[in-house]
């Protein structure tokens, strides 16, 4: 089936995108992985038919965020090979781990009844006329009207947090100061000398 | 038709290797951000993936949430990164101990 076969596709770009986040050694590869890594997602989302999830991912993740994380990587004079020392030494127990959540995981998913629900089934398919976006938007409007404003101001808390921390103020700088440029007359700056004239040899 | 099964192992593979990831960077500040990143979204695929078979709109608010929350702590995060770079020149967790505790 197609969507089925696009699922597997997309998962597939998915883990080694994943894989190449985690793996390579310049951290700008690493970002742009990631970039990739939401893409994919946002695609199998839309095919599990969350489609306005799907766009914010898009929208959030790959326009703001990740530009803001790629803005950060190359903006920073890192010293790579310092940071890449000992990258292996605990590899073994990172990969242990990770096994033994997958394991962990791929356990209680395909256990029968391992969810309490039927985890083998389809989704129910939707009518034509369904609207994620609309059903979306009359619960957040509603029943989530006041963490929604709360979510708001916690963007904007994060906006002047982030703007208060990078800020800074160097000594020394010579920069213009308009309102003393304004206010400045004409006796501060010119002065009239009198002196005779000199005269002709 | 994909399945809940299906895409439940895909998130749980996603979240392992975003594990994984965090052992090996364990140095690299942005590295580990990123990671948490890679965590976070792993956890919206679940949310969406029951929001949907469950036939249930609020797990996608909260997904809705979840981003909002993380683009922020992304943002913050990134300037403090930017602070701690600008007085250490070093972006190294283990450069991270004046703070005692």
């Amino acid at each position: 089936m197609l969507i089925e076969a696009l699922f597997y596709v997309f998962g597939a770009v998915l883990i080694a995108a994943a894989l190449a986040v985690i793996s390579t050694r310049n951290p700008v590869y690493s970002a742009l992985a990631l970039v990739m890594c939401f893409l994919t997602s946002a695609a199998i989302w839309l095919l599990i038919e969350a489609e306005f999830l799907a766009v914010v991912l898009v929208l959030v993740y790959v326009g703001a965020v990740m530009v803001l994380f790629l803005f950060v990587v190359m903006m920073l004079d890192v010293d790579l090979a310092e940071l890449r020392q000992g990258f292996t030494r605990f590899a073994w127990l990172g990969w242990l781990t990770a096994l033994a959540v997958i394991v962990e995981i791929v356990g209680v998913v395909w256990a029968r009844g391992g969810l309490g629900i039927d985890a083998g089934r389809g989704a129910t398919p939707t009518a034509a006329s369904y609207s994620n976006t609309l059903e979306l938007g009359r619960v957040l409007y509603t029943r989530y009207a006041y963490p929604f404003e709360l979510a708001a101001m916690l963007l904007l808390v994060a906006i002047v947090a982030a703007i208060a921390l990078t800020m800074r103020r160097r000594p020394g700088l010579k920069k213009q100061d308009v309102s003393r440029q304004v206010a400045v007359r004409r006796a501060d700056r010119l002065r009239i000398v009198q002196m005779d004239a000199e005269k002709r040899p | 038709m994909i399945t809940l099964a299906q895409l439940l192992t895909l998130s749980g593979i996603l979240f392992s290797l975003a594990i994984a990831g965090v052992f090996l960077n364990r140095k690299n500040v942005i590295l580990l951000l990123m990671c948490v990143e890679l965590l976070l979204l792993a956890a919206n695929f679940n949310f969406i993936a029951f929001s949907r078979y469950l036939s249930d709109i609020n797990g996608q608010v909260f997904v809705f949430f979840i981003l909002t929350v993380a683009a922020a702590e992304s943002a913050i995060g990134l300037a403090i990164l930017v602070v701690l770079f600008r007085e250490r020149r070093s972006i190294n967790v283990e450069d991270l101990n004046t703070l005692k505790g």
